[in-house]
């Protein structure tokens, strides 16, 4: 019904009929929602369900959970049973213990009551909850909250030392004529040939040398100066007037202040996409810290949710909740900034 | 865009309130480290003078690239012709190209059982039949996507974020979350078997393998090409189009006859981009499969972590070797890259 009225208000007017290609255009457009969003819909789902849920199989859709109450006279909580009794009755009874095929069940209502039930006679009474229990105890179990401190680190830092080397590089190469000019700009060209791919080994001895290894700087600082981010920023000082700059001169400012009082100021947009898109490369980074970071203690998010996933293949529903921590910043940074990311990729042709 | 600090130009933050003193709050720190830097460089300027200051500019970005990037090509050379299982360079002895010698040692380049270094040249068909897979099925998913989100939609912002947001999740987290509905007990197993279906146990097989690998990550990336297509397509000449409805031009021959070659340049970009990150494929396909079932879908970027870093034996010049050759591959693709987008310029 609500389809029906969003394709009739199509924008090139209501007159016009439907062409077949725009209904194939919208069964595409709705599998992609599936597609792409259901993944991640099943994910957060799941992240909520206790353990033994999560063994279920077939899986139910929400987090289901049974339903436990107090019974006057009893130690603990018992589960809640809908039973199936002799007499043709159905009720719900809570089990005290079971021995073997035999359920001992009591009825919550009128605790003097006592029942013995065939096991396959009950069914559990169950209600959606959420198992908050998966996000909390982690925190407890593992150094979940280092690992979360040292990817917010490493992000931080990075990008910090990032928009301020690569805007100084970007600001000497947008404003100021040089012998060398050319080599530079070529030599920042060059570095975009070379991924951190094909340089591993070599990035990690010198890493080692400066006696880095197995500390956050070592996954700091060997991505900081990104040619990307030079390029992204000179590009759009190379649009700021140059009279500007001449004047600020005039008025005896020194070349460090026209940078970052005059230039820097200026250049805040292609600033913050930078600094989008360096926090997104931080955050999601995986090669490089894996190769250099031995030690758990200094572990960031993503490596410690990689080695995890070897170590807990049973334990699936602390690994849910861990991912979607994982995936939670960048998916709010997502939801804020969606049009300035998808314009600066739009206008940049990087990521 | 013009609005300085709000502690540069106080005048301006009072009277806004909370928001206006959160922003000098972050930005203190920043102006405070900027002004400590002042005498220094006014002192610098004064000895070099204001032209040569670029190079002051220049310094720190390029004391990183030469620490991080300059120095280790030249390192990795020196560690490709070398051998031994030192880290230092001057403690490995020169064995001259046998490391290359040793990883192209093969009967026939197209088995790699009859090679030397098998698991090498296993990497090479896997990478090269995952990236011919991927970027087929990328290139048509992205440009039918963005052939449909060009139309006359409602809601294309949102479907647009729909298709993109993948492109901003971790690696690690794309695998898992599928990892999480292709297990035994996942969810399409559940629906497989709903639907009269046996279970499968996808990555025990080779193929099925290979198959998830290559559906993860066109999942994962296909928004980012997708957007680059659509960046080329809202770039056409909406004249064009009009000129085409004047002549009641069909649907398909506007599409063959002007949007498809109006997009070409964008579309070789776009496929040239594919082939070098897809040869670079490692972190959703490691932690997706692992490499497996067995070398099923083991890349070459794995073939080199783990022959530097995390085998027994830490074999940092074949390491190397490898990754020359994968550096020689790229540097092509990339000159390809720079002439197709001249192309596009001209």
């Amino acid at each position: 019904m609500r389809l029906a009225s969003l394709l009739g208000q199509r924008r090139n007017g209501p007159g016009r009929p439907l062409h077949w290609t725009d209904i194939a255009a919208y069964a595409y457009l709705a599998l992609g929602v599936v597609l792409m969003f259901g993944p991640v819909l099943w994910l957060v789902l799941s992240s909520f369900k206790t353990q033994s849920a999560l063994l279920e199989f077939p899986p139910s859709l929400l987090p289901f959970a049974q339903v436990e109450v107090t019974v006057p006279g009893q130690p603990q909580k018992l589960p809640l049973f809908r039973t199936n009794l002799p007499d043709g009755s159905v009720r719900e009874l809570a089990q005290v213990r079971r021995i073997g095929l035999v359920a001992q069940m009591v009825d919550p209502a009128d605790p003097a009551k006592q029942f013995r039930v065939a096991i396959d006679k009950r069914e559990p009474v169950r209600r959606v909850a959420f198992a908050t229990e998966n996000y909390s105890e982690p925190l407890q179990r593992f150094a979940f909250l280092r690992f979360l401190f040292n990817s917010v680190f490493v992000t931080v830092v990075a990008t910090l030392i990032t928009l301020l080397i690569n805007s100084m590089a970007a600001y000497a190469l947008a404003v100021y004529a040089f012998p060398g000019k050319q080599t530079a700009t070529l030599a920042v060209i060059g570095t975009l040939m070379i991924p951190m791919t094909i340089i591993l080994v070599p990035v990690y001895l010198v890493v080692t040398e400066l006696g880095l290894a197995n500390s956050l700087w070592a996954v700091i600082l060997p991505g900081a100066a990104t040619p990307t981010g030079v390029f992204l920023l000179r590009q759009y000082m190379l649009t700021l007037p140059k009279d500007l700059i001449e004047a600020a001169r005039m008025d005896k400012a020194s070349e460090w202040q026209i940078y970052w009082r005059i230039v820097m100021p200026l250049t805040l947009p292609a600033l913050a996409v930078l600094a989008i898109f360096s926090i997104m490369w931080r955050w999601n980074e995986f090669l490089w810290p894996l190769a250099v970071l031995t030690k758990t203690e200094v572990y960031t998010l993503q490596i410690a949710l990689n080695a995890f996933q070897g170590e807990l293949q049973t334990q699936w529903h602390y690994l849910l909740a861990m991912t979607v921590v994982t995936l939670a910043p960048v998916a709010l940074v997502f939801v804020f900034l969606q049009r300035f990311i998808t314009t600066g990729i739009g206008s940049t042709g990087m990521k | 865009m013009s609005d300085t600090s709000s502690v540069s130009r106080p005048e301006r933050g009072r009277g806004i309130g909370t928001l206006a003193e959160l922003r000098s709050i972050v930005t203190l720190p920043v102006e405070l480290g900027m002004r400590l830097f002042d005498p220094p460089m006014r002192w610098v300027q004064r000895m070099i003078g204001a032209r040569r200051m670029a190079y002051v500019f220049l310094l720190p970005n390029f004391v990183f690239f030469g620490l991080f990037v300059f120095l280790p090509i030249g390192i990795n050379i020196v560690f490709s012709v070398t051998g031994g299982t030192a880290l230092f360079p001057s403690q490995r002895p020169y064995v001259g190209s046998d490391q290359f010698a040793y990883l192209f040692d093969c009967g026939s380049y197209l088995d790699p059982a009859t090679c030397r270094e098998d698991h090498f040249w296993r990497a090479v068909a896997n990478t090269v039949k995952f990236v011919v897979l991927q970027v087929t099925a990328m290139v048509l998913l992205s440009l039918v996507t963005a052939l449909v989100l060009n139309m006359r939609i409602r809601g294309r912002g949102f479907f647009r974020a729909v298709y993109f947001f993948p492109v901003l999740l971790s690696p690690v987290v794309v695998a898992l979350i599928w990892k999480w509905i292709l297990q035994r007990d996942g969810l399409l197993n559940a629906a497989i078997t709903t639907l009269g279906g046996q279970k499968i146990i996808f990555f025990v097989d080779p193929s099925w393998a290979m198959f998830w690998a290559v559906f993860v990550s066109v999942w994962a990336h296909m928004g980012f090409y997708t957007l680059i297509l659509l960046a080329g397509l809202q770039a056409i000449p909406a004249d064009l189009y009009e000129a085409a409805e004047m002549d009641a031009t069909p649907r398909w021959r506007v599409l063959t006859h002007i949007t498809l070659p109006l997009l070409w340049p964008n579309m070789i970009v776009v496929i040239v981009l594919a082939l070098i990150k897809g040869a670079q494929t490692f972190d959703e396909v490691f932690v997706l499969t692992g490499g497996g079932p067995g070398t099923a879908t083991l890349m070459v970027v794995q073939y080199i972590y783990e022959t530097g870093f995390s085998s027994q034996v830490q074999n940092f010049g074949l390491a190397a070797a490898a990754s020359v050759v994968l550096g020689i591959v790229l540097f092509v693709l990339t000159l390809l890259q720079f002439a197709a987008a001249r192309r596009k310029e001209i």
